[in-house]
């Protein structure tokens, strides 16, 4: 449970409660129920319109939030997913396959986190290494092959630090992975659906169009890290969360990303079918302004896009 | 003991602790490595190669610049200026503050430096990192000296060579520096798509963002001895898997192992190596350079008394330099190779 959703649960708890009553008892309790969740929604809008970006790094990590496979089961039919990076194997962490978006052939890919235990492991918590990165590539120069849009859903704390990783190349993976998203000769539309977590995320989001979540994050190091660096102790990272400039908002006015996907009252996490579906329909509007295409066009296009970064407007 | 940072930090704690003198107390250096001492002016000769042991020490960026470039001549190229502190970052201290005080202190204005000259007799662009400018952090400074450089060199035919020496993004940029990753590679793309070589000198030391864009998209990537060169940092990945690491984990060496650079050339051959490697890439045919390779006029390592032979340049069996041609072929069957 999130702190400062506290109020808003106990409250939910109660109307529960009290519902769970109304068998028995029929005074005035249906009235009784819309008003607390009347006022359950005033306090959630409330508490979400003024969310510290500390708190929007906990609902963009927040377990219950859709994940990558809820998108491919409601938003891509015929998904068949294609495994493996024809080099060393295959990573779970970061899944992709052909399926169709709203009757378009399409790339998908992203990152996985799981959502117990065995998948979380199953999964590495999305954390991927050199074989997911080289899976990407190989799925997009697919999608060029046979000139269809790839999709790409950013949700990971970042590629997986492990001695494997660094043997095999996390480095190179993650750069050739950047190629490839900037040669691709079709659109590439990228959603950060929660952690947007430095080299690991943009390896797959080089994107012609670049959206987040509304409280999704994108940072170049996780608060912690970074506290945990500039501040010497990890204890700091309500600060950093601050000072990152990572939320949504922040990413759309440094003129980082093309638009913010608006989520359900009180976060994701509280109606994953109304988030899919919000995430659907903006992909759906960012490919139409995508299609036709012209290779080169596009290219030119997202090189220009990527070389405007940092330099005064 | 013996790694990077220390190496860095060294020289900062003897000057705090330091008494005033007016003999100057450095003439002695400690190897950090083999902790033997080496004579000051020695170790300026010899590329700041440890005597003893060959340890690579920190070198700066303008006797980088001197031994790489032929007869040690290059011309600095202006940076472009780009909005200084964009996202007003303020950790400890204001990251304007931090800005000002390393521009006072390393009379640079960023950690990038572009200067352009000859190597081997080919026309070469270099952007080289500047460590001592906040570890080398790349931000769209940095970034955007990448983008100039890599347009210089198309503008001019040149080869480009990116030499890192950073710890990765700047953090004090948030996501801004993490942009960076796919500009510099689109730059860097560039160069390549004028059919001129992208090569990396990968220095000490090469790792997260940094590693993970440009510094691994090379035609030619070449490594410093002992550069650690890297994507996570030890510490995080010793902490997320709890086991011990190879000893010479993210070394140049366990690199060039693990198929991820080409060879790793000790610091007195740089020159002869990469004007070599640049002379087989942009002139194809002999007849193109009637003078080939002997502009190999680089004072700094002729002069430099018991320089590293070409022998000991680590690569996959590859010849380096005709003149040693003997002593590479025996080099070359002790240089350790995964199967």
């Amino acid at each position: 449970m999130l702190e400062f959703e506290k109020p808003v649960i106990e409250l939910e708890a109660k109307i529960a409660e009290l519902r769970h009553m109304s068998s028995d008892d029929e005074i005035n309790i249906a009235d009784e129920v819309s008003r607390m969740q009347a006022k359950a929604g005033r306090l959630l809008s409330q508490i979400y319109a003024k969310l510290t970006p500390a708190q929007i790094v906990q609902v963009a990590r927040h377990q219950d939030r859709p994940h990558f496979s809820d998108y491919i089961e409601h938003m891509i039919d015929d998904f068949t997913p294609l495994a493996g990076d024809r080099l060393f194997g295959e990573d779970n962490a970061l899944i992709g396959g052909i399926g169709r978006f709203k009757g378009q052939s399409v790339v998908i890919m992203g990152q996985e986190k799981g959502n117990d235990t065995e998948s979380r492991i199953k999964h590495n918590f999305g954390m991927a290494r050199p074989e997911g990165y080289r899976k990407a590539q190989r799925l997009m120069e697919m999608a060029s092959q046979f000139q269809i849009p790839v999709i790409s859903l950013v949700d990971t704390a970042g590629a997986y630090p492990g001695l494997g990783a660094e043997e095999r190349g996390q480095s190179e993976a993650i750069a050739r992975s950047i190629e490839s998203c900037l040669k691709l000769e079709v659109p590439m539309l990228s959603v950060v659906i929660g952690e947007g977590g430095s080299g690991g995320a943009i390896a797959i989001a080089a994107a012609d169009r670049i959206y987040m979540l509304e409280n999704s994050i994108y940072s170049v190091i996780s608060p912690e890290g970074c506290a945990s660096i500039l501040w010497r102790s990890a204890d700091y990272a309500k600060d950093a969360a601050t000072a990152l400039k990572l939320t949504a908002k922040d990413m759309l006015e440094n003129g980082l990303i093309d638009d913010i996907i608006k989520e359900p009252l009180g976060g994701a996490h509280r109606n994953k079918l109304e988030t899919i579906s919000l995430v659907s329909s903006k992909l759906e509007k960012g490919l139409k302004q995508l299609t036709p295409w012209k290779s080169e066009k596009l290219i030119a296009a997202r090189e220009e896009k990527f070389l405007k970064m940092g330099r005064a407007a | 003991m013996n790694n990077w940072l220390n190496n860095f930090i060294r020289p900062k704690i003897r000057s705090l602790v330091g008494t005033q003198k007016d003999v100057p107390e450095n003439l002695w250096d400690k190897c950090p490595s083999c902790d033997n001492m080496v004579f000051n002016r020695e170790l300026a000769d010899n590329n700041y190669v440890c005597h003893h042991c060959d340890y690579h020490m920190t070198i700066s960026a303008e006797d980088r610049l001197a031994l790489m470039f032929d007869g040690g001549k290059y011309t600095r190229h202006k940076n472009k200026s780009v909005p200084a502190d964009p996202l007003k970052f303020k950790d400890r201290k204001k990251y304007v503050d931090r800005l000002k005080e390393t521009r006072a202190k390393t009379a640079e204005d960023d950690a990038i430096i572009i200067a352009s000259g000859k190597i081997g007799g080919n026309p070469v662009v270099v952007a080289l990192f500047n460590f001592k400018f906040m570890g080398g952090s790349m931000g769209a400074a940095v970034g955007e000296g990448i983008v100039t450089g890599a347009e210089i060199a198309v503008k001019t035919k040149s080869a480009f060579i990116t030499v890192p020496a950073s710890g990765g993004a700047r953090m004090q940029e948030g996501a801004i520096s993490l942009m960076q990753m796919p500009r510099t590679i689109i730059a860097v793309n560039r160069v390549k798509k004028a059919r001129l070589p992208y090569l990396v000198l990968l220095t000490n030391p090469t790792t997260g963002g940094v590693s993970a864009s440009f510094a691994m998209v090379g035609d030619v990537h070449i490594a410093e001895p002992g550069a650690t060169i890297g994507f996570a940092g030890k510490r995080v990945i010793q902490e997320t898997i709890r086991e011990e690491l190879p000893e010479d984990f993210q070394t140049a060496e366990y690199l060039l192992e693990h198929g991820m650079v080409d060879m790793v050339v000790p610091r007195s051959e740089l020159n002869a190596v990469i004007g070599q490697t640049l002379s087989l890439l942009m002139q194809t045919k002999l007849s193109d350079n009637p003078k080939g390779k002997k502009s190999k006029d680089n004072k700094k390592s002729d002069s430099s008394k018991g320089a590293i032979t070409v022998a000991s340049v680590s690569a996959g069996g590859e010849k380096m330099s005709a003149a040693d041609a003997v002593n590479q072929d025996s080099a070359a069957a002790s240089v350790k190779k995964t199967a």
